[in-house]
């Protein structure tokens, strides 16, 4: 089985810039419209894609991200709305990673057996569960690990070096550094605090490390790509296809990844 | 009578009640939360944490709370009734027990920020009275369906300090209003503590704001041997997120005491109603395993009752423990039961109950017929029913 995320970072490290992953949540801003955003998003030069599972109560997330989950869940999204999507993605012969990022409840109630099963036969390669720390984490490790497919642990500045040793262990895939103390959302500067996470993070493991968290401009994704293997783009990029109607979207989803991305400026 | 195995120690070390509680968080938490548990152990081993916050319990609080007999009530029902008084403390409910204990340990930890969520406003108020104490920076948040149900209680807020924040997502209520306090803390943890008001969140906060209400029951199981030689054979307490029945419980949990929990049944448990560990499923909210309302997708529902302190889809851990290990029984009540139960106990003996215990008072009036003649029965009365005058007016169709 090949490793799609393992793949992706070989390719962007040869190419010496970073992986860049955008987030949006699936079924938003229309129920169907995940599928035509995740390929216009590749198609303006993102490597891989978080597909956001929408919970009602996310509360790692800032308003712009807990504004399109509640509309997400209006318009009827769950579980099997990601499912969907990733299976049609690898239909029309989508080969980048596809991470399914959300919270623990809603992979509870599908049934963990299930969820993993059904996530993979659907062609996702790795979960990242906001309010699952690794020492919680254990059944739904063993089954994704069986599965062939990653766990992505997040790791904040503030964490201890147990803590850093603990996501070192049980992570696979990639680490999530997060370039801010809090929740998702945009920010005008890259923390001060990162670069000494990442190098406290770097003696740990070899695994490689995004970045994400309140990165919104070409100059965070310059910065950022000296000092890990990869960024991830959220909030930002939500608002942006959030502000677009309906026939504009696919066209700004693309040209939001051309400037983030540096092919067009 | 039934005798009962000791219980098992709970929480285990990583905060686990059986399959319930843990630390499901943000990572960026999980540092936050060892310092907690670490100061908490430390202060509790600590003799002059110990006397202060004794001394306020007396002193500031008014505790011991009185163990009130009832004669009209424990006659109308046909079983010896007696209240346990959390009505009589300070700021009128149980809440500023754990609240005075949590501002003890801010400001040991040197912690000068405080926030909180507070749903129908007794804990806000509880927070907003032990920052100005303590002199601590006060930020509540409360939902803003709950700002316009319960604007007396904003209002004491702040006059006493307290900035509150409005909070507009989801149902605007306090599900959300809990939410965006962990959002806050997960933002400032370094120089915030986040005082939560009941037996819910992540470890270690169930078994601390457990042991800081524990008082009631140790009180309870104290005043009762001295006034009837005797420990109860039933022991009654509502249950929103559960902290007042967990304070009752616990001091009898190795006891042959029936420990019943009543929850909310709003308009029936065919309708809208908070009757999580009657009606919900296992799930994670607000960062620990437990009961929960949710739709099949694990979307979390809006509760209903007419007490806004037990309008929550959650509930404590430990409950959900004690409901699968069946060391305590878990009953419901709906809004029209409450309030019959507020006007009955209003009338035979004096007492006003806030609408939350009134679920506890119904329960037990509900139980008429079914006493056993040496049942003797202990209510939590955990808190006073003036903020509800409005809601109670409004239920019965009178302008006030």
């Amino acid at each position: 089985m090949t490793d799609r995320l393992a793949e992706m970072f070989a390719r962007t490290r040869a190419e010496h810039r970073p992986a860049v992953l955008p987030f949006l949540p699936a079924g938003w801003p229309e129920l169907d419209d995940t599928v035509r955003l995740v390929e216009a998003a590749i198609e303006g030069g993102a490597d891989g894609f978080e597909i956001g599972m929408p919970f009602s109560d996310p509360l790692g997330d800032g308003p712009v991200n807990q504004v399109a989950y509640t509309r997400a869940i209006a318009n009827g999204c769950t579980a099997e709305t990601v499912f969907e999507a990733v299976r049609t993605l690898r239909s029309r012969g989508v080969r980048a990673p596809l991470l399914v990022m959300g919270y623990f409840n809603t992979i509870l109630a599908h049934g963990l057996e299930r969820f993993v099963e059904d996530a993979a036969s659907a062609g996702v390669d790795g979960f990242i569960v906001v309010d699952l720390p690794p020492q919680e984490a254990g059944e739904l490790e063993g089954l994704v690990r069986a599965a062939g497919l990653h766990m992505v642990y997040l790791l904040p500045p503030t964490a201890t070096p147990d803590r850093i040793r603990l996501i070192a262990e049980h992570g696979s895939g990639f680490i999530y550094c997060v370039g801010f103390v809090g929740i998702t959302g945009e920010r005008a500067e890259v923390s001060s605090e990162l670069p000494g996470l990442l190098s406290r993070v770097r003696e740990q493991t070899d695994l490689p490390l995004a970045v994400g968290f309140g990165i919104s401009r070409r100059e965070h994704v310059r910065a950022i790509g000296e000092l890990a293997d990869g960024v991830v783009i959220g909030s930002a990029f939500v608002r942006s296809v959030a502000e677009a109607s309906s026939e504009e979207r696919p066209a700004v989803a693309r040209r939001f990844l051309e400037e983030i991305t540096g092919r067009v400026s | 009578m039934t005798t009962h195995t000791p219980m098992a120690s709970v929480p285990d070390e990583h905060g686990h009640f059986g399959e319930f509680g843990g630390q499901y968080v943000p990572e960026t938490l999980m540092p936050a939360l060892a310092e907690l548990e670490f100061a908490y152990h430390e202060a509790i081993r600590d003799p002059a944490f110990r006397k202060e916050l004794d001394d306020l319990l007396r002193d500031y609080v008014g505790r011991p709370s009185p163990l009130t007999h009832t004669a009209r009530l424990s006659a109308a029902v046909g079983a010896k009734v007696y209240l346990k008084r959390e009505d009589l403390n300070h700021t009128g409910a149980h809440k500023i027990n754990a609240v005075i204990a949590q501002g003890l340990l801010a400001r040991r930890m040197g912690k000068r920020r405080i926030i909180a969520e507070t749903g129908a406003g007794q804990h806000g108020v509880a927070t907003a009275t032990v920052c100005a104490l303590f002199g601590l920076d006060c930020i509540i948040y409360m939902g803003e369906e709950d700002i316009r149900r319960q604007s007396l209680n904003v209002f004491k807020m702040k006059i006493l300090g307290a900035e509150v924040r409005p909070v507009s997502s989801g149902s605007r209520t306090l599900k959300d209003a809990t939410n965006e306090a962990i959002r806050d803390w997960v933002t400032n943890v370094r120089d915030t503590y986040y005082i939560i008001g009941s037996v819910v969140g992540p470890h270690p906060y169930p078994a601390m704001v457990r042991d800081f209400q524990s008082v009631i029951g140790i009180e309870a199981r104290e005043q009762i041997l001295a006034k009837e030689g005797r420990l109860p054979t039933i022991a009654v307490a509502c249950v929103g997120g559960g902290s007042n029945a967990m304070g009752l419980f616990h001091a009898f949990r190795d006891d042959p005491v029936r420990l019943i929990g009543v929850e909310a049944a709003g308009e029936g448990l065919d309708k809208r109603h908070a009757a999580t560990l009657g009606k919900g499923r296992p799930g994670v909210l607000h960062g620990a395993r437990s009961f929960l309302l949710q739709d099949e997708h694990g979307q979390v529902q809006e509760a209903h009752s007419i007490s806004a302190g037990l309008d929550y889809p959650g509930v404590g851990p430990e409950h959900a423990y004690l409901k699968i290990s069946e060391r305590a029984e878990y009953r419901s009540v709906t809004d029209d039961e409450a309030l019959a139960a507020l006007q009955t106990l209003s009338r035979l003996e004096g007492i006003i109950p806030a609408l939350e215990s009134s679920h506890a008072v119904a329960q037990v009036i509900k139980m008429k017929g079914t006493f056993r003649p040496d049942d003797l029965v202990i209510i939590n009365l955990s808190g006073r029913g003036d903020k509800d005058m409005n809601t109670v007016a409004e239920a019965l169709g009178v302008t006030v």
